[in-house]
């Protein structure tokens, strides 16, 4: 039996990842369109984070946090029942097991260290599914900051759990009326609040999305999962993986795992949200059928009708429920670095149910599509003997009430 | 007609600038209330194309957008309605750049001048981002307002005038567009900045909602912007004959305060 690392092991950063071009680009992805209003705040933020990022004390800090708060390093877990059910070899990344059950812990207490920094006493933010806002509002009680979490009135229905654990740790939770009343309109309301506050307040922003430098920042601040899993892996299989997939909203879990991998030779794989069929036009794959836009301060891949206006996504994640993918996404598909698939709603379903039985691991609905697709995909797409390093971005907890309410419902009608 | 020419006109005879903001397709009806407040006294006119995700409106404007787009409105229409207004004073489009960049800055701007649309006007496009649009905008003829804000440096406020064109949008406020019910304290600062800089129209807007704020902010402007509080009366059912009643007290107002300045 191998070994799994230890918990515990001193956290070292790796260096400062690449910088997008000086116009926050990557590729031709990125940029800052954004109102007059927000330039200010954003390049005192560009300059924060460089001086930060750079400082051995500001790292050791976050470090620090990420160790004794957030419980990093997290182990890398070897599914021996899942391998021998795929034929691959399955390896998890368990960022499920960090304080506040998911990944988006890693990018708020760097956030946060920021918001510090510089002054701010308010930080806003959106959540989805309430895993970013839970763990923004958790960063908040910490660091004794006011927190305003926007969320659609879709979200707040079907992530009432989350809702409470942001109001237990002393956030305000605001249900977005507008739109679709999901994500997309929760960031929407998060950019019209910090257009009026932006002198006192930090827009704590959640995904590898938003205009330079956020994609860069949060990008950055996750990169920890990546850096670690590879460490972890090799120790693991004496090599890199043969494959490395992470399921894709905006992007931020994947980013951090990829970056990881990017310059090995990993095939990486995103795998975003299929709804109901890619057919159906009722999904989240923006990659596989967005083109070109600007929404939320960034020009990338974003699911639009043909006179640009922004379509609504769906899927049965609320963390995936997103339109749009960061701009350093839209990059590696375009150079071809990292590809696309989507995961439909019920291979999620069939992804969590799996997950669940062979590992006795409850995966979150997010990272479900993932374990789902590659599921599917073992002996195909994935051929029989080869190493996939799969990040698990969160635990189910959240989506407990969701998955047995449809499967009951399944149940009645059968 | 050249936006940026037929303001400093007014301006020179004397006159506080007046723009009116439609929202465009909010109804069968916005072609007139747009020849309705032309009538009224309007010294150019905002269409605004609405999107789906207008990030530097508030509820008001949201309200309108979705009304139009769930009627079935899109650029390419508005810009079909628009090329029939026949109007005497210059038209002004304010929309999203998404829209922009989705159907090719040419052929946006190409599509703006063949509709007689003198300019245009992005709030999401700032200075640093407006490279391609803007090359476009100015082979097709057609005039880009670039908007300063109250936290822009003294600096940026002169690269932003330098490269604006028709007028320079002072954003009265830190926030978005709707209704307020007072001028904001950093109206007049930002006006006087602007005008520092520049010699180009300076109008004020955003929260610009009655008469007297009007007067307030041009007292240092060269004249105001009137958006939310206007499209408030037209999702109210106001028609034609409100916004003209709105934009007359709007002109009367300025009106009076110019002859009152005058020496
Ligand atoms: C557990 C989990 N995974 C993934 C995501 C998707 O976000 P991202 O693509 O930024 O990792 C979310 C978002 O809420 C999440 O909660």
């Amino acid at each position: 039996m191998t070994t799994i690392p230890a918990r515990g092991t001193p956290l070292v950063l790796g260096p400062p990842g690449p910088a997008p071009d000086p116009t926050g680009r990557f590729e031709q992805f990125g940029g800052q369109f954004v109102p007059e209003t927000l330039v200010p705040a954003l390049e005192q933020l560009d300059r924060e984070f460089r001086t930060a990022w750079a400082s051995d004390a500001f790292r050791a800090e976050f470090a620090e946090l990420l160790q004794s708060y957030a419980g990093r390093p997290t182990p890398v877990t070897e599914c021996h029942n899942l391998s021998r059910k795929l034929g691959v070899r399955v390896l998890l990344k368990r960022e499920d097991l960090t304080h506040t059950g998911s990944h988006k812990i890693n990018n708020v207490l760097g956030q946060a260290l920021l918001t510090r920094r510089m002054g701010k006493q308010r930080v806003i933010a959106e959540t989805g599914a309430g895993q970013h806002g839970v763990a923004t509002a958790t960063a908040c009680a910490l660091f004794d900051l006011d927190c305003t979490v926007f969320m659609g009135a879709v979200d707040v229905e079907r992530q009432a759990l989350n809702v409470w654990r942001m109001e237990l740790l002393g956030a305000t939770v605001v249900p977005v009326e507008s739109g679709s009343r999901t994500l997309k309109d929760a960031v929407n309301d998060a950019l019209r609040d910090w257009v009026a506050t932006v002198e006192s307040t930090h827009y704590c922003i959640g995904s590898v999305v938003g205009p330079h430098p956020f994609p860069w920042i949060v990008r950055e601040f996750q990169r920890v999962v990546g850096d670690e899993a590879r460490e972890q892996t090799r120790a693991l299989l004496g090599d890199d993986p043969d494959y490395v997939v992470a399921c894709v909203g905006g992007g931020s879990n994947a980013m951090g795992t990829f970056t990881g991998f990017v310059d090995t030779t990993s095939d990486l794989i995103g795998v975003e949200a299929g709804g109901h069929g890619l057919e159906s036009g009722r999904h989240g794959a923006s990659v596989a059928r967005g083109v070109p836009g600007v929404l939320h301060g960034a020009r990338s891949l974003y699911l639009q009708d043909e006179a640009g206006q922004i379509l609504e996504a769906h899927s049965i994640s609320a963390g995936l429920d997103y339109p749009g993918v960061g701009p350093e996404h839209a990059a590696l598909a375009s150079i071809g670095r990292a590809r696309y698939v989507s995961a439909t709603d019920e291979v999620a379903l069939a992804g969590f149910e799996l997950l669940s039985v062979t590992e006795g691991i409850v995966p979150a609905l997010e990272p479900a599509h993932a374990i789902g697709w590659l599921a599917d995909a073992a002996g195909t797409e994935i051929p029989k003997g080869s190493s996939v390093l799969l990040t698990l971005s969160g635990r189910g907890d959240k989506d407990a009430a969701q998955v047995s309410e449809i499967l009951r419902a399944r149940e009645r009608g059968a | 007609m050249s936006l940026e020419a037929h303001l400093r006109e007014r301006r020179s005879a004397g006159a506080k600038l007046l723009v009116p903001y439609v929202t465009g397709g909010l109804d069968d009806a916005w072609p007139d209330v747009v020849r309705a407040v032309v009538d009224a006294g309007a010294d150019a006119v905002e269409i605004g194309i609405p999107f789906s995700d207008p990030v530097m409106d508030g509820p008001v404007i949201q309200e309108a957008s979705q009304r139009a787009l769930a009627r079935g409105a899109t650029p390419t229409s508005i810009l079909d309605e628009a090329r029939s207004l026949d109007v005497d004073v210059p038209l002004v489009v304010m929309t999203y750049c998404n829209l922009v960049l989705h159907a090719g800055c040419a052929r946006f701007a190409a599509a703006l001048h063949d509709s007689g649309i003198s300019g245009a006007i992005l709030p999401d496009l700032p200075l640093h981002e407006i490279g391609e649009w803007a090359d476009a905008a100015d082979d097709a003829g057609v005039e880009t307002v670039l908007l300063a804000a109250p936290n822009s440096t003294d600096e940026r406020i002169a690269a932003i005038a330098e490269r604006s064109r028709g007028f320079l949008y002072c954003v009265s406020l830190l926030g978005i567009t709707g209704v307020r019910s007072e001028l904001a304290e950093r109206a007049t600062d930002i006006a006087r900045r602007v005008k520092h800089a520049t010699d180009l129209p300076a109008l004020l807007g955003v929260g610009i909602s009655s008469p007297d704020q009007a007067v307030a902010g041009s007292a240092v402007a060269d004249g105001v912007v009137v958006g939310s509080a206007l499209v408030a009366r037209l999702l109210e059912g106001a028609g034609p004959e409100g916004a003209h009643d709105l934009v007359s007290g709007f002109r009367t107002a300025l009106d009076d305060a110019a002859a009152e300045e005058a020496p």
